[in-house]
């Protein structure tokens, strides 16, 4: 095995010189979270702001349960749609196990309690303090969830990259589903579970610093959107 | 039972019997009293009287726990058609996170009018409420006058037959608060019947043409403005005007 600073060197290679593996790999790790993240994104809100907004019996439990979901393991979720995509699940006939796809499932499931639960918590604050100025203008519940949304879009777009930043991270329930096979269902976290565990540790080196760059830009643009917002409110960002 | 794009009036708007009760906290007690087109109508009283919640149960935003709020129809305060035929500002505005033309428009969306017709209709309440310069400015670090005049706008733009206003300037500095009292004689003048909530006194003085004041959760007197300034009809009145009744 090589040394520790020969493996960092052969790393920053593969990352500077665009290895078509290396590229292949996070150009599909990005592919499936991002994908997941839009479906998420698509139910997550509305239905966070629904919650939000409505009153009806067992509303707190929904709430509770929609919380309690945000910590999913994932592996448990791989678990999951690996039994309802297998031959013999339930959508055994659609063929999805170990393809993107199933990835796709499993980390959409993953990350929609997320947005939905933190939607939730941004639009009912805004709620609190628009509900009687909406009521007032005549606007229902369900015509609120747009104007709510729409208002709350800064906030909720940080949500949506914790959401983002949840599933490009994860690796149980990938690996599980998708089956980590190269070209196909390989994604940044898989590869570096399993470069690592055979020794090839530039290409798993190559790809952490590379998920730790989407980390980073990631929370960079929270950042900058949260400055942006700040400026929109005409209040100083920097509190 | 009212129809889409009913335009029939709302007022006088009445209230029979209205109590609010919040846990054993007694806080309107039968508050009979219509409110007719024509001059102003001021709630004043101390803090804590009872007067916001008074509008907000007018406005139809609060069910009063006893008694009835109706229009001249006899709908309901909540009633879509008599709804749109009113509006409220509050003490402290809520603005959307988008521009002040943006804020307006969406108010004329809610009340059903076309898309053809709202930029007009922005245009000229925002004109009227001397606002046009910046109509395109985010709403949100607008000033605290420049919000209050918004509000107004945006409430004119709806061409109310009844507006309501909630201590519109109790947070605002004097050169705000005239302009705001100003826009309130226009709009009243336009033939908009203004309902409004002060706890002062000299705000009462210029604005109002009726006053109807209330102590304690009970409306206590009603009257002309004039009368009630120079011969208040009672103890609770005439300590109020006085400056000897602050509190509640």
């Amino acid at each position: 095995m090589q040394s520790l600073a020969d493996a960092f060197r052969a790393a920053f290679g593969l990352v500077v010189g665009l290895d078509p593996d290396l590229l292949a790999i996070v150009g599909l790790s990005l592919w499936v979270s991002g994908t997941s993240l839009v479906l998420a994104s698509l139910i997550g809100l509305p239905a966070g702001a629904a919650l939000a907004l409505t009153r009806f019996p067992g509303r707190r439990l929904v709430i509770v349960l929609v919380n309690a979901l945000m910590g999913l393991p994932p592996v448990v979720v791989g678990l999951l749609v690996y039994l309802v995509l297998s031959r013999a699940g339930p959508l055994g006939g659609l063929g999805w196990l170990f393809t993107p796809k199933a990835m796709i499932v499993a980390q959409w499931l993953l990350i929609t309690p997320i947005v939905m639960a933190l939607s939730r918590q941004v639009v009912e604050d805004l709620w609190a303090e628009y509900a009687e100025q909406l009521a007032s203008l005549g606007a229902s519940p369900l015509r609120a969830i747009p104007t709510l949304l729409w208002d709350g879009r800064y906030s909720l777009f940080t949500t949506v990259l914790a959401g983002f930043g949840r599933a490009v991270g994860e690796v149980g329930a990938v690996i599980v589903v998708g089956g980590n096979i190269a070209h196909a269902t390989r994604v940044m976290t898989t590869a570096i579970a399993l470069e690592t565990s055979k020794g090839d540790l530039p290409l798993a080196l190559g790809l952490g610093f590379v998920l730790l760059g989407v980390a980073v830009a990631v929370n960079a643009a929270a950042a900058l959107v949260r400055e942006i917002g700040a400026r929109q409110e005409g209040q100083s960002w920097r509190s | 039972m009212a129809e889409l794009g009913d335009t029939s009036s709302i007022l006088p708007l009445r209230l029979e019997g209205v109590g609010f009760r919040a846990g054993d906290q007694q806080l309107l007690r039968d508050v009979s009293t219509d409110f007719e087109a024509g001059a102003p109508t001021v709630v004043l009283g101390p803090n804590g009287a009872g007067k916001s919640l008074l509008l907000r149960i007018a406005h139809g935003l609060l069910d009063p726990t006893r008694g009835t709020v109706r229009t001249v129809g006899g709908a309901s305060p909540r009633d879509p058609a008599a709804r749109r035929r009113q509006a409220m500002v509050f003490e402290r505005p809520v603005l959307l996170r988008r521009s002040a033309a943006a804020n307006v428009s969406y108010a004329l969306a809610l009340a059903g009018v076309g898309r053809a017709e709202r930029p007009a209709r922005v245009a000229k309440a925002l004109a009227r409420t001397g606002l046009k310069t910046l109509a395109e400015r985010s709403a949100r670090v607008l000033s605290a006058g420049e919000k209050q005049r918004l509000a107004l706008a945006r409430a004119w733009a709806l061409e109310p037959e009844l507006l309501f206003l909630d201590e519109p300037t109790a947070a605002l500095d004097p050169a705000a608060t005239a302009a705001i009292e100003s826009l309130i004689g226009a709009i009243a003048s336009a033939g908009t019947k203004i309902v409004m909530t002060t706890h002062d006194l000299g705000q009462a003085r210029r604005v109002a043409g009726e006053i109807l004041f209330v102590h304690r959760g009970v409306l206590v007197e009603r009257g002309p403005a004039s009368r009630f300034f120079q011969r208040p009809q009672s103890d609770a009145a005439r300590a109020f005007i006085q400056g000897e009744l602050v509190w509640d």
